[in-house]
């Protein structure tokens, strides 16, 4: 079999019992890069020699007998938001051009650890703000499905790297949905986990309050594989979790809803909504009822509420996390020719070296925490993501997880949206909950759309450390539609 | 620009002050207050850093544990109440020397708020004159409770040096280097309530303020509290109003490094505004610059054109609720207030309120608490550290507390001059010999042979040779001119090289003689 057609966890297994050594299984991903990465876009930087070194060290470790970790030799895509030591680290910005940190991420670190081969850096919305890749400073990835339409975003790169096969797991962080909405149109598997279960040291924050890293993969196991490997309490993170990783692969392996008391979201569907998307979500409701999950319909009334809070909470949070970026001690640097003093050069600098979406947020963030404004803006978005976990709380007390589609709408076409903001931020509209909850969400392909024949995704959320809930309902979901279907849904993307 | 001034005592004849502290002290804590990067002062630039402290894209800060513990310690040593649940703030603004172009402090939710600090200012050890600064004038034995309104813990931020320009500010340099070492210390800010009612003590009042919460610091062991290497920095608040009307606009000046800076900055503002409002005019809220070397200020940042710091919560931080028992556990590990310690040790003593202003302003107290311990009486330990060592550590530019003896070999040269083994002038030999390393006293003594000549047939002989050798001197003496002995003994204390006991000779030669 094609090596790059392999799920992580059958890499796993063939590297394990040595049918394959991961010196040609990285080759092998390398080589696809290569082949179809001119038209994907997915990569903005492939660490061909460092990823061979690493393929090289695993494969010595392996002939020495070493116990290794089951991703040891199994490629990953790192979204270019995550500090890799002596790896560029853009975050999609003009501003970070040139910047190599000089230290790694926690998960990068953990990964690393793990044997994973990092094969490198995915391209991305600047900062993570967008939900389409068409806001990174070095060119919008492309839909593997139909290389017309945006392949999701902020983590577009990893999405369209894992569905057009050139690396069978990436990692993504989601704010808004930057995670779930990439992994809907493209496909294939994204999880948000429980904000606090994923180290967020040495990701470069947009949003510090929301951002959650989080894995994707082609199939609902790979997903927890990667979800497992990055996950744990780190205690560089102050607001990470000290509490042991939820059990997502035994629930992956065991899918099974019978008995599973399962809430669809009455808030969470109509109007807004792509027929084809509606009609997808409704039968994947019937599907998990039928493999024995109890359904009820369940009231979130705050959740309409839930996207202007966010469009008030992470750009407060992102126009005083992205005050670093001036210049000083590291990227871009404009002006500084001896006649500008430090302001200008910092003004000129970041007049440069941001792009229209991220100044956007962060004068609307500027202005939101500003004196006489900040208790009619960000203090009242608190109050309304205080209602929005109340509700959750209430949900979670009649059933054990919440169901939902993941987006509005299948992938857009390029350029479609880049002029309208609000349009543009529609395409987070179900996954916001979430994140301002800071609770656990994953989307799975549930089938096609009618209209546009493009992938639609079956939004789960579950309660904060219960991920392997969505793993035990994603998988039951998975196994059924592929028995249904006769092959994964991804067989069906042409675009390539 | 020179600015028009009012005589104080007639400022104060007129108007009534009203004035603030904000202290800000650098915390004396290992590592750095949200990552584990070494504290220690004066370290090559930028070797004391790194991604957390440097604020590099994806670090996130971790709370120094022991930074809670030093400003809890700090709070209930004011008299504080202990927040049960409190969180940092970030302080948005943009400034070369902050990495992040924030300032995680803390905003509306302190950890400490509403104690107070007494203040006496008739000093008592809190450096009265003998700082240097006027004496309280309102009444001798006046206590003032100075009210604390907050003690917040925040991080310091990086030292900019701003090359070539004739200010040393950043505009109108060439270029401007930053040391990012210091960015990250733990800084805690100690903010008073308004102190009113001082009057023309208002200077002194600062002054005495600042250094009892210095001592009351150094007690705790939370700070090194020295001003010279900033680890201890105020800013002073100054309002004037004639008396019954309501308070004044005030004035803030920065960073006042000295503990006469203090008294200085109040009383020179006093002067200023007065003129300012005896002219008609209206005083500008503003910060203002101290300049050290005339003990004047200048006008800084207007607070009409003030920045919007936009605090919102630090979102990287988890919130601080220290338990309740680990407060009080903290609380038990107090140590005695300075200002009671003072009180008692002056009834022990029996010493005045200006000799312990002496022994405090010297640096003292803790060596001669020691050295009375050693066994010495108390004015001897006196004698001994703020006379001859105090002129030794001025003469070496040390610090009194940096000498190379120790309380108890202190204490060891006091008990043998006591005992006539030593006269002052060994005792200052074998002072020297110790601070030259050569061992304990008993073992100078032995090895120099420094102690006095107590053999009366030495004595004796060498007296007799004196009179031998000065005929003329002892005709004198015989003829009644006692004064003249002075000479003999001399002759004989050149003689045995300062070993003898002078009142022992003097006894001896008149015994010949008269």
């Amino acid at each position: 079999m094609e090596l790059t057609r392999m799920t992580a966890a059958e890499l796993s297994a063939a590297l394990t019992s040595r049918e394959v050594s991961a010196t040609e299984v990285t080759r092998a991903h390398l080589d696809r890069i290569a082949a179809v990465d001119d038209r994907v876009h997915a990569f903005l930087h492939v660490a061909a020699d460092s990823a061979l070194e690493q393929a090289r060290d695993i494969d010595a470790r392996r002939h020495h007998g070493e116990n290794l970790s089951p991703l040891a030799g199994v490629p990953v895509a790192v979204k270019d938001v995550f500090a890799t030591k002596g790896l560029p680290t853009t975050c999609g910005s003009r501003i970070l051009e040139g910047w190599h940190p000089p230290y790694d991420a926690t998960i990068v670190q953990r990964l690393k650890q793990s044997g994973a081969i990092i094969l490198g850096k995915t391209n991305m919305d600047e900062f993570a703000m967008g939900s389409s890749t068409e806001n990174s400073a070095y060119g919008t990835s492309h839909n593997p499905w139909d290389l017309d339409k945006i392949p999701g975003g902020s983590s577009g790169g990893s999405s369209a790297a894992v569905a057009a096969y050139e690396a069978p797991l990436a990692i993504g962080t989601d704010t808004g949905g930057s995670i779930r909405q990439p992994a809907a149109v493209c496909g294939i598997v994204g999880t948000k986990p429980t904000y606090g279960g994923s180290s967020r040291y040495g990701v470069v924050a947009f949003a510090s309050s929301l951002d959650t890293p989080g894995p994707f993969g082609r199939t609902v196991l790979d997903a927890a594989l990667l979800h497992e490997a990055m996950s744990g309490h780190d205690p560089m993170d102050s607001t990470s979790i000290d509490a042991p990783v939820p059990p997502v692969v035994a629930a992956a392996r065991e899918a099974d809803v019978s008995g599973m008391r399962i809430g669809v979201v009455a808030e969470l569907g109509g109007e807004g909504y792509q027929p084809g998307v509606l009609a997808r979500f409704a039968e994947s409701v019937e599907l998990l009822e039928s493999l024995g999950a109890k359904v009820t319909e369940v009231s979130c009334p705050h959740f309409r509420y839930a996207l202007p809070a966010y469009y008030l909470i992470a750009p407060s949070e992102c126009s005083s996390n992205l005050a670093r970026f001036d210049a000083m001690r590291y990227g871009l640097r404009v002006g500084d020719d001896g006649t500008r003093d430090a302001e200008e050069v910092m003004a000129l600098t970041r007049e440069q070296g941001f792009g229209a979406e991220v100044k956007r947020r962060i004068i609307l963030g500027t202005y939101a925490l500003s004196s006489g404004y900040y208790d009619a803006y960000y203090g009242k978005a608190q109050q309304v993501r205080t209602l929005i976990i109340r509700d959750f709380d209430a949900a979670f007390g009649q059933v054990d997880v919440l169901v939902s589609p993941a987006t509005p709408t299948t992938a857009f076409r390029i350029g479609e949206r880049a002029d309208d903001p609000m349009a543009m931020y529609l395409a987070d509209l179900a996954t916001i909950p979430s994140d301002l909850a800071g609770n656990a969400a994953i989307s799975v392909p549930c089938g096609l759309a009618d209209e546009d024949g493009l992938p639609v995704g079956l939004q789960v959320m579950a309660p904060a450390m219960a991920d392997d809930r969505l793993y035990r309902v994603a998988a039951a979901a998975e196994a059924a539609f592929t028995r249904r279907w006769g092959h994964p849904l991804l067989a069906e993307a042409k675009g390539l | 620009m020179t600015e028009t001034l009012i005589p104080f005592a007639e400022a104060i004849e007129r108007y009534e002050p009203v004035i603030g502290l904000e202290t800000h002290v650098e915390l004396g804590t290992r590592t750095k207050m949200f990552c584990g990067c070494v504290t220690t002062f004066g370290a090559e630039p930028n070797s004391q850093t790194c991604p957390v402290c440097l604020g590099l894209p994806g670090s996130l800060p971790v709370v120094n544990r022991t930074a809670i513990e030093y400003t809890i310690r700090i709070g209930l040593a004011l008299n504080c109440t202990i927040a049960e649940w409190c969180r940092f703030a970030r302080k948005n603004y943009f400034y070369p020397d902050m990495p992040k172009n924030f300032q995680i402090s803390q905003y509306d939710e302190p950890l400490c708020t509403d104690g107070y600090l007494d203040v006496r200012l008739d000093g008592d050890g809190v450096g009265g004159p003998g700082a240097g600064g006027r004496q309280a004038q309102g009444g001798s034995a006046r206590t003032v409770r100075v009210g604390i309104e907050r003690v917040h813990l925040e991080e310091d931020t990086g030292k900019s040096l701003h090359v070539g320009g004739a200010t040393g500010r950043i505009h109108g340099a060439e270029y401007s280097l930053v040391d990012y070492n210091r960015a990250g210390i733990p800084l805690v800010e100690i903010v008073t309530r308004p102190v009113t009612g001082t009057g023309e003590d208002a200077p002194v009042a600062a002054r005495l303020y600042v250094t009892e919460l210095r001592d009351l610091l150094r007690s705790l062991g939370v700070s090194d509290v020295r001003m010279e290497e900033g680890s201890l920095r105020c800013d002073v608040n100054t309002s004037l109003a004639p008396p019954g009307a309501p308070w004044g606009t005030r004035t803030e000046t920065k960073n006042v490094n000295s503990l006469r800076s203090v008294e200085r900055a109040v009383e020179f503002e006093i002067e200023r505004q007065a003129a300012v409002l005896d002219a008609g005019g209206r005083v500008i809220q503003e910060t203002r610059h101290l300049h050290e070397d005339t003990g004047t200020t200048t006008s800084g940042r207007s607070k009409e054109e003030a920045q919007d710091y936009r605090y919102f919560p630090e979102p990287d931080l988890v919130p601080v609720a220290p338990p309740r028992d680990w407060v009080e556990q903290i609380r038990a590990s107090l140590p005695e207030a300075p200002a009671k310690v003072r009180a008692r040790l002056r009834a022990e003593w029996n010493v005045s309120a200006l000799e312990m202003d002496a022994i405090v302003n010297a640096g003292a107290l803790d060596l001669v608490v020691q050295t009375v311990a050693a066994g010495a009486s108390p004015a001897d330990a006196r004698k001994w550290w703020l006379g001859e060592l105090s002129r030794r550590a001025h003469d070496t530019g040390t610090e009194l507390t940096a000498l190379p003896i120790t309380p108890a070999q202190v204490a060891r040269i006091a008990e043998l001059v006591a005992a006539g083994t030593l006269n002052d002038r060994l005792a200052r030999d074998v002072i020297d010999a110790v601070l030259a390393g050569e061992g304990d006293p008993d073992a100078i003594v032995e090895a120099r042979g420094l102690a006095v000549v107590s053999d009366e047939g030495a004595l004796t002989a060498a007296v007799d040779e004196a009179i031998a050798a000065n005929p003329e001197v002892a005709a004198k003496i015989r003829d009644g001119k006692i004064a003249a002995a002075g000479v003999l003994v001399g002759a004989v204390m050149k003689a045995t090289r300062g070993k003898a006991d002078a009142a022992r000779v003097r006894e001896l030669i008149l015994e010949r003689l008269t």
